[in-house]
């Protein structure tokens, strides 16, 4: 419960990224393991937010965490698109279940 | 303890909570929103962290676009039969052990390395530094990233229409 600094930052991310990865390795829905990446990509971005202020970074920091926002918009687009297919051919969006290429 | 301190370690609370939530309810609903609050606290985090516009591109971008696509990914691939939408989980015990170790590794590396740490003073606004800095360092970025996101949108509409022409 010290002053709050960079290191309070880091955990937070620490934490919300190994989260992320959980949910990533053990879930079956795509849709779960889609929601744990959105948790890595803003684990990332706090981090890069952090270091914008107690690095020696000015504002560059701040203008990467905004791209990674962007990209992060096309990633779950496409990446609902591709759920959606999915489940028009298998009907369900197990990951374990799903190994064909083709119905 | 500050006032700073105070709402530092409340919207943390929120943020950690909420995850370690999203990451271990079974019905994915209850997931996705989950998912909001912990979107909601990084938001507040930014705010802390002086980056007033990137809070609010988070709340508009994340909980006005993602997660609404996210929701609607939720009830299009499921069976609306059974109120309660399960997801299963499997191989629990060794991710357990494994990100265990790994969530150990990094708090560790995080508080045990010693960053350089000059606390910069960042303006009250920095919208006006954002778009200068876009607008000139970042201009080859930025323009890919629009060209990036043109071809992401007629490619999710290509993949998820329906009758293949």
């Amino acid at each position: 419960m010290a002053q709050v600094g960079l290191n309070h930052f880091l955990i937070v991310s620490a934490l919300l990224f190994s989260f992320g990865l959980f949910a990533v390795v053990t879930r079956k829905n795509a849709v779960m393991v889609l929601m744990g990446i959105e948790l890595i990509l803003n684990a990332s971005n706090i981090n890069f937010i952090a270091f914008s202020k107690f690095g020696n970074f000015a504002i560059d920091g701040q203008v990467i965490a905004l791209f990674v926002i962007v990209l992060a918009a096309a990633e779950a687009a496409i990446a609902l698109a591709i759920v959606l297919n999915i489940y028009k051919v298998f009907s369900n969006v197990n990951v374990d279940e799903i190994d064909n290429l083709k119905e | 303890m500050n006032i700073y301190d105070i709402i530092f370690y409340l919207f943390a609370g929120i943020t950690i909570i909420s995850g370690f939530l999203v990451v271990s309810v079974k019905n994915i609903v209850h997931a996705a929103f989950y998912l909001l609050f912990t979107l909601f606290g990084i938001a507040g985090l930014y705010v802390l962290l002086g980056a007033d516009f990137i809070a609010i591109v988070q709340i508009m971008v994340y909980v006005g676009g993602i997660l609404i696509l996210i929701l609607f990914g939720v009830m299009l691939t499921n069976k609306i039969v059974d109120v309660e939408i399960k997801s299963e989980s499997f191989q629990v015990i060794p991710a357990i052990i494994f990100i265990g170790i790994l969530m150990g590794g990094l708090v560790f590396l995080m508080v045990t390395t010693n960053w350089e740490n000059n606390e910069l003073i960042i303006p009250l606004t920095t919208t006006k530094i954002l778009g200068n800095i876009i607008l000139t360092d970042y201009i080859l970025i930025f323009e890919l990233l629009g060209i990036l996101l043109l071809i992401a949108l007629i490619g999710a509409a290509t993949i998820a229409r329906k009758d293949k022409v």
